[in-house]
């Protein structure tokens, strides 16, 4: 299985939970289940198209990656906020 | 004791007080997003607040007690039949006229409707699918649906104002739509350019609710008055110190009295003069008058933006309004004097007061 770690906001619509394992053979998938295993984490990571939001980063193994991007049982994917987001 | 919800950069704010006084903040809510928008539905209590994360994206939260837990409403999302568009700010939460029953408002410029008291939302698809929509272009602020006007006692029919794609009308509960474009100058587009253009920057809308085929409106760059529900729109800029602003305020209990906040001008968005004044008018524009007294008279350079200026409903009429230095203002006698609500907020999006 991957493993998802979330920080604040994230990981308290996980039910607290840092890091979450989930299933999957890409990025996307792997968030996509991870939305099907945590349902209010839907729609932050990821659009309303299943894509993930322009602000948001996400990182396999320390290497930033996209939706596309293969992962394999005991990846570590992390997601972060990017430095692009925030408000002023 | 009066409760004011207040949009802010940094959050929401829950102010109580009495009128006159300053109010206390007695809870924070968001830390860290935009508050886009905050409302309580009278009718069953619940308040809604559009939040938007810098990095997660809009969502609308809402809640039984604003200071207890928000849940997220499902949607506004759109379906899967259109790929290509993701919902980027959510502007306004308008009750409706049927029991339950919601609107938002949203960037792009959507209307969407909720029949369950706000936890799930539906796209209307009809406005959607406008065909002029491919010539609609965005204003400064983005290309959003921003006011949404029921009319009292019929559902079937609404107003809606979207920047910068003008009014839209319609009379089957949004099934079909028209436009309202009769009478708007929109005088930042070339003359020649005029008559066939849908750029139309609505900034703030509101029907007068005892005269109901009375909308006011705060234009970019002029004041309207609309007597037949906002097909056509007349001009009532005169006696202003300028046309341009965001919001505007109708006095609910008298179809002739509205209030704008004047700005100098689009390349120069702050106070004429550095004093902050709302003007007032009795005559459904045909005079204005200037309501200064408690307001920064000096070096006051700060704005008022569409969605943070709202009254009470009361007699005499509560007004209040935010503006982007993080101030609240409010006046307990319909605007002849003012007083600081609060202080050192963060730039306000939005003021509803609780109803």
């Amino acid at each position: 299985m991957v493993v998802v770690t979330l920080r604040a906001p994230l990981r308290d619509l996980a039910d607290g939970h840092r890091e979450v394992h989930v299933e999957g053979g890409t990025v996307g998938e792997a968030l996509r289940a991870l939305e099907l295993s945590h349902p209010p984490i839907a729609g932050w990571i990821l659009d309303e198209h299943g894509r993930v939001r322009r602000h948001v980063n996400v990182f396999v193994n320390g290497a930033r990656a996209g939706d596309g991007e293969a992962v394999a049982a005991g990846d570590v994917l992390h997601v972060l906020p990017s430095i692009s987001g925030g408000t002023r | 004791m009066t409760e004011l919800l207040v949009g802010t950069k940094k959050g929401l704010f829950v102010l109580r007080g009495e009128p006159g006084e300053a109010f206390d903040a007695v809870h924070r809510a968001f830390p860290g997003d935009v508050v886009e928008y905050a409302v309580r539905d009278a009718r069953s209590g619940r308040y809604f607040a559009s939040v938007t994360s810098g990095f997660y994206g809009p969502r609308i939260f809402f809640a039984d007690d604003p200071a207890g837990e928000w849940r997220q409403a499902e949607g506004p999302a759109f379906p899967d039949d259109i790929p290509d568009a993701t919902v980027a700010r959510i502007w306004v939460v308008e009750p409706a006229e049927e029991p339950r029953a919601l609107y938002a408002g949203a960037a792009p410029a959507t209307l969407w409707r909720s029949e369950d008291d706000g936890e799930t939302w539906e796209l209307n698809r009809a406005l959607w699918a406008a065909p002029t929509r491919p010539e609609w272009n965005p204003g400064a602020g983005g290309l959003m649906v921003h006011t949404i006007c029921p009319w009292p006692g019929d559902p079937d029919r609404l107003a809606v104002g979207i920047s910068a794609a003008g009014v839209w009308l319609t009379d089957d509960r949004g099934e079909t739509w028209r436009t309202g474009y009769a009478g708007l100058d929109p005088k930042y587009v070339p003359e020649e350019a005029r008559a066939n253009t849908h750029a139309l920057c609505i900034h703030k809308m509101e029907r007068a609710p005892l005269r109901p085929e009375r909308l006011f409106m705060q234009f970019h760059g002029g004041v309207y008055r609309s007597d037949d529900g906002g097909a056509s729109w007349a001009d009532i800029e005169a006696g202003l110190p300028s046309g341009f602003g965001f919001p505007i305020v109708v006095d609910p209990a008298d179809p002739d009295s509205a209030y704008v906040i004047p700005l100098v001008a689009d390349v120069d968005r702050v106070p004429p003069d550095g004093r902050l004044r709302v003007f007032e008018t009795r005559d459904a524009g045909t005079t204005w008058a200037a309501r200064g007294d408690g307001l920064p008279q000096d070096n006051a350079y700060l704005v008022v933006l569409r969605q943070a200026f709202d009254d009470d409903g009361g007699s005499p009429l509560g007004l209040y309004f935010g503006a982007t230095s993080g101030d609240v203002f409010g006046s307990a006698d319909g605007g002849a004097t003012w007083f600081t609500a609060a202080s050192r907020l963060a730039p306000v999006t939005s003021v509803r007061v609780s109803r």
